[in-house]
Order: structure tokens, then C-alpha cells, then sequence
């Protein structure tokens, strides 16, 4: 955990004070929509279909159990009794009510939680890897570098009015599981030949209307000159971005439109200029970060207590333990993933009474800590394995022990046109749909790992450009139709998935994905080939002409 | 379901009514024709040409303590006289999400 310094507080306490006086203003009417509007969406409050919405950031998606039940407490107290966690570490809140919104933030700073650049056209909360500091054959700890850009970016004036909205994503592993490659600006922590660790720096990735697989600037940026490198960036495009056409304003356009050798001769250009400035970060400052980072003091512990063998008597615990407990970089522990994608449940949902019953447990087996990743799943980051069997009990009770993790029902899903003002069709029905589809855990497995991602709209917030199948909602003459495309991933080998034909009906889409999935089990080269590497193989007609054929 | 955030030109076909957000706490509301607002679909004031609904937009986006984001949606009458919402869009502002029990009312 990361522990906040007295600067820190002060300037989310003023933050609070400072909203609290502009909804009071709103309120009287002394500030009208226009003039409010700006100001609300820098505090990740956004107008939706029956609400305010409310996005409170999770700076790379790390919680302390404290964290954890302040946002129980805000869903309790302030909202209907769940939040929805996102696809880029922030929870989101459907229900609040404008004028209880700066008690539910002044309730979060006490927790050091805030929704700064949650929303608005500047740098957004700094996501990375859910397994950060953990992961075995993790290079170092890739949240001290998400902190540094964290603190550096937070209502800097320069990236406060940017073109659009602008995000970062960091991973220190070989496997990208903090999706670096559809960001604005991703970061992959390495070491060189030489021995150095720095940053193969990525720019223009991005999804929405016009989707781009991000493109490697700079093989090698030294961890000294991050913040002036990224600097050189932003100057580019906050000089260069174009400001006349929304769709054509994310850095992802500029990169495209200048082609990225020349985008990087600017950068290099500005770069030279600001190099050795006051962004360099000399080794003291990354250490004085590093410091304010704690650590569990691991037990040392057998990778197979007793406990364990007992339990893998038990095929239902064996089931989840092979599904939903990963390698930790400590002997004896492991990281495991909460589900929150129940068979028919809304995915990335949880409860207060679930978010309080987590925290409880992670102050039990998991030293107080909490993860959320961008597939809307929750983690316990430091779990001795020999609490493993009476954990998964204590998890399945409150629902969220579904050994669904990587399967076909653990989907990625927007709100859809059930919340959001922006979507065109529904999401999470089709979800919900899928997963009742699927629920059969043995037919899951069979299938092995894949990616189901669902967007309401062109926006793109369920990622289905990168989904192993993508699933897009759209508009026709006042209907929902849904786009499906396949082939796509976000990980290291992330691409772009292919569209398989014209688009279905609502009430067509579950039995769509059953017949690629069933196209997929048919085509596919061996048991352990996964859906992406048959789609990769074999291209998208095969599974066109098997959802086709027939409709 | 074009979002109506992206309404231009007001030309209606059907029957409609102005909807918005209540400011103070974001809850659907409808225009009445008592120049009020109603968190009722069936108080709302019904409109049936371009220039009513001109007219009923103008006062609801001039109400802007009150009320945000006003905008013409279209609604169903039916034979009873009963107000349906015209789209799935203003059914599940009306009626509330469609994704079942597991969200508290």
C-alpha cells in the first residue's frame, strides 16, 4: 500500500471544499448547467439515463481494506447498495444525488480516495497491472512508477485542457495484463542488455469509434527521464491535437494522421529541449516513492501445507483453486482473483455487503490489500496457500467464488443503454444472457481461455475491439443490433478483431456466440489451441459462414 | 437509439413530451403542463407538432436550477389514454434498468 504524504490530504481535503462550494453554488443557481458542467466532470460526476454517476478513481487498482469499506460505505449510504468497477480501476457509482455528492467525497478523503480527472479532457487515473508487486518475474514494482505519474500529472495546468481525455497504463511484466497497448500512453517496465531497467514507451493506442493498437516510440526510456519524455509527449499533442473534431482528438488520430516516425521526431525535438530539467527524477525521489510504498512481511511457508492436500479431495474447491489461484512471487502464497461475474449477474457488480465482507477477508488472509483489474474482477494479492481452502469457502459464500476467471462467462461489459447516456443498445442483459448460456463449468473449461467483451456503443468502454470476441451494440431505425467481430486481444500480442458479417438482432446474439464457440470447438487444431490462435489460423470465414449459413 | 444529447432540429412525428434530470438529485423528471415538473410519466405534457414542442422545450431549458439536460422524447398514448414511453431508451428511464432483481429498486 501506498501511504499518502500531508500534501496529499491537503490538496483532496481542498478538493472537497472546493466542490462542495460549486454544487451549493449550482444548487442556488448561482452557477448555471454550462458553467457547472466542466467542474462536475473534473470531479467524475456525470449525467446518465436516471442519475448522476459518480467515478471514483482506484489509482492502479490497489485497495486497502479501509479503502475498500469507504466505498461499501458511500454505496450504502449514498447510493442504491453496489458499485460497478470498471474497466480502468475506478468504481462507479449509478444512483448519488448531486446535492449528497460532496459528503460521499469529503467520506472518501478520509480514506485518502478521490474522483480528481476521473472524467474531463486531461490525464485520467494511471492504471496498471492488478498483480502489480507480486507477480513472479515481475521487474520491479511497476505502482512506484504509476505514483511518480500519478502525483505528476494530478491538476498539472498544462494537462488539465488537453485535446481530450488522455490515459496511461503501466505493466513490469513480459505478460501485459494492464492492456498497455490500447493507451493513450502505455509503459512496459524492462531490463536492457546492459542491466538498466527503464520503459519501452507505447503511444496511440486507443478504442472508440476509431480504434488503433498502440505503436512503440522509444524502445528504451531510462526511469530517470520518464517524466520528461512523457512531457515531450503531451506537448506534442497538446500543441498538434486537433481541437475542432471531438472523434478526431485523442493523441491515437495525431500518431495516425503524422504517422508515428514523425510524431516521434517532434517529441525527440521537445524532448531535447526539457531532458535534463526539473523532470529528472534522480534516484532519491523514486526511492522516497518507493519508501511510501509498505509491504507484507511474508511468512515463510510450504507451497503445499497440509491444509491444501486435504482440500484437493474436495473437486469443487479443486475446480476453483485450478481456475481462480495464481503463482505468487513468494513461496507459500498466492494471488487470488475474486469473480464478480456470477452466472446471470451484472458483471463488475458488487455489493456493499460483498465489498464489506472482502475487506474483512483481506484483513484476514491477505494483509489488509485488495486489486481490481480492468476485466472488472476483484483480487487478494497476498494469500498464504494454506488458507486457501477455508478462504474459497468464505468467498463462495458471498458470491464471488465463481471458477469462472479467463472462462467465457467472465466477460467484460459496459453499463449499456440500461445506464448510460451515451449507449446505444443494452450490454448487460447480453452478458447476463452469455453467462446463463455458459454456466456449465465443464463446458467452460473444454472451451478453455476466452474473452468476451460487450460495448453498448461506439465508445467502446466494454473493449470489444479486443475481445477474443467482441460484441458491439448499435442503432438500427430505433432496434438493437449487435456487431460481432473476432480474433481481438489486449494483451502483449494485442490486435484488433475482425468483423464477422452484418449485425444481429438482440435476441439473436446468444445463439451467435454459441455458434462460433461451437465453430471454434470443431476447427480448432488440438484441445490446448485457444480461440484466438483458431481465429488467427484459420481467419474469420470459417466462422462466418457457420453463423451465416443458417440466417 | 440515437442518444437525444445529439438532437439537432426539433421535428417530431408522434405524440412527445420534454424529459430532463432533476438537478438537485438527477432523478428522471417530466414536464407538466402546468409549467412544473413531475417525476410521473403521466403528468407529462403532451405535444403534438413541431412548434408546441419547440414551445415546451424552451420553458423546461429556461428552468435551469430545476432541471438538467431537457430534451423532447417521443411517448405512446394509448387507447385508455395511458402515457407509454416512445423507446426502449425512455422505457428504461421510465420503467428502470432491464437487467432484473439483482439491483435494489
Amino acid at each position: 500500500m501506498y501511504a499518502y504524504d500531508e500534501l496529499d490530504r491537503t490538496l483532496i481535503n481542498e478538493r472537497v471544499s472546493e466542490f462542495r462550494d460549486q454544487v451549493k453554488r449550482r444548487l442556488s443557481g448561482e452557477l448555471t448547467e454550462d458553467e457547472f458542467k466542466m467542474l462536475r466532470l473534473q470531479n467524475g460526476v456525470y449525467l446518465q439515463l436516471h442519475a448522476y454517476m459518480f467515478r471514483v478513481a482506484i489509482p492502479y487498482g490497489t485497495l486497502s481494506s479501509k479503502q475498500l469499506r469507504a466505498l461499501a460505505h458511500v454505496a450504502r449510504r449514498y447510493d442504491r447498495g453496489y458499485g460497478h468497477f470498471t474497466t480502468r480501476q475506478n468504481i462507479q457509482y449509478n444512483w448519488i444525488k448531486l446535492a449528497e455528492l460532496p459528503d460521499a467525497l469529503a467520506d472518501l478523503a478520509e480514506v485518502g480516495i478521490h474522483a480528481m480527472q476521473t472524467s474531463g479532457n486531461n490525464t485520467r487515473n494511471v492504471t496498471s497491472d492488478q498483480w502489480a508487486g507480486v507477480a513472479p518475474g515481475e521487474i520491479e514494482d511497476p505502482r512506484i512508477w504509476s505514483e511518480l505519474l500519478r502525483q505528476y500529472t494530478t491538476l498539472h495546468p498544462e494537462f488539465s485542457f488537453l485535446p481530450r481525455k488522455f490515459k496511461f497504463a503501466i505493466t513490469a511484466s513480459s505478460h501485459d495484463r494492464a492492456a498497455i497497448k490500447i493507451h493513450d500512453i502505455g509503459l512496459r517496465l524492462y531490463r536492457n542488455a546492459e542491466g538498466e531497467t527503464g520503459f519501452e514507451v507505447l503511444v496511440g493506442g486507443g478504442l472508440g469509434r476509431t480504434p488503433f493498437i498502440a505503436k512503440t516510440i522509444k524502445p528504451f526510456v531510462p526511469g530517470r527521464d520518464l517524466l520528461s519524455y512523457v512531457e515531450a509527449i503531451l506537448r506534442v499533442y497538446n500543441q498538434y491535437g486537433r481541437r475542432d473534431n471531438i472523434y478526431k482528438a485523442r493523441i491515437k488520430i495525431l500518431v495516425h494522421e503524422l504517422g508515428i516516425e514523425k510524431f516521434a521526431q517532434e517529441v525527440e525535438e521537445e524532448w531535447l529541449q526539457i531532458r535534463d530539467s526539473a523532470l529528472t527524477l534522480d534516484s532519491s525521489v523514486v526511492e522516497e516513492v518507493r519508501s511510501r510504498f509498505s509491504y507484507p512481511v511474508y511468512e515463510k511457508l510450504p507451497h503445499m501445507p497440509e491444509e491444501l492436500k486435504k482440500a484437493a479431495h474436495d473437486p469443487l474447491f479443486e475446480r476453483w483453486r485450478r481456475n481462480s489461484v495464481f503463482p505468487h512471487k513468494m513461496p507459500g502464497y498466492a494471488i487470488v482473483t475474486l469473480s464478480l461475474k456470477p452466472v446471470g449477474g451484472p458483471p463488475g457488480d458488487a455489493t456493499a455487503e460483498q465489498m464489506d465482507a472482502i475487506a474483512d477477508l483481506a484483513d484476514k488472509y491477505s494483509f489488509g490489500e485488495i486489486r481490481v483489474g480492468h476485466e472488472q474482477n476483484l483480487a487478494l494479492p497476498h494469500v498464504a496457500r494454506r488458507d486457501l481452502p477455508v478462504l474459497w469457502k468464505a468467498l463462495d459464500k458471498i458470491g464471488v467464488a465463481t471458477p469462472n476467471v479467463n472462462l467465457v462467462s467472465d466477460i467484460i461489459a459496459c453499463p449499456g443503454l440500461d445506464y448510460c447516456s451515451l449507449a446505444n443498445a443494452r450490454s448487460i442483459p447480453i452478458a447476463q444472457e452469455l453467462t446463463r448460456r455458459f454456466a456449465n463449468h465443464d463446458t467452460a473449461n473444454l472451451i478453455g481461455r476466452l474473452h468476451i467483451n460487450i460495448s453498448g456503443c461506439i465508445n467502446a468502454c466494454g473493449h470489444h475491439h479486443v475481445g477474443h470476441i467482441g460484441i458491439l451494440g448499435v442503432e438500427k431505425n430505433g432496434e438493437e443490433f449487435y456487431q460481432i467481430t473476432i480474433g481481438g486481444r489486449a494483451d502483449e500480442n494485442a490486435e484488433l478483431g475482425a468483423l464477422i458479417g452484418p449485425a444481429v438482432k438482440y435476441g439473436e446474439v446468444a445463439d451467435v456466440i454459441e455458434d462460433i464457440v461451437e465453430a471454434y470447438l470443431a476447427l480448432r487444431a488440438r484441445p490446448d489451441e485457444l480461440f484466438v490462435e483458431t481465429v488467427k489460423r484459420l481467419g474469420v470465414e470459417p466462422f462466418r459462414e457457420r453463423v451465416y449459413a443458417t440466417r | 437509439m440515437t442518444s437525444p444529447l445529439e438532437q439537432k432540429k426539433i421535428k417530431i412525428t408522434g405524440p412527445s413530451v420534454v424529459t430532463a434530470n432533476r438537478t438537485w438529485d438527477g432523478a428522471v423528471i417530466w414536464r407538466t403542463a402546468a409549467h412544473g415538473w413531475s417525476a410521473e410519466l403521466a403528468d407529462a405534457a403532451i405535444v403534438r407538432t413541431s412548434d408546441e414542442a419547440r414551445a415546451l422545450l424552451a420553458e423546461s431549458v429556461a428552468d435551469d436550477v430545476g432541471a438538467v439536460g431537457a430534451y423532447i422524447a417521443p411517448v405512446e398514448i394509448k387507447n385508455s389514454g395511458a402515457i407509454k414511453p416512445g423507446n426502449l431508451r425512455e422505457h428504461i428511464r421510465s420503467e428502470g434498468v432491464t437487467i432484473g432483481p439483482s439491483v435494489p429498486a
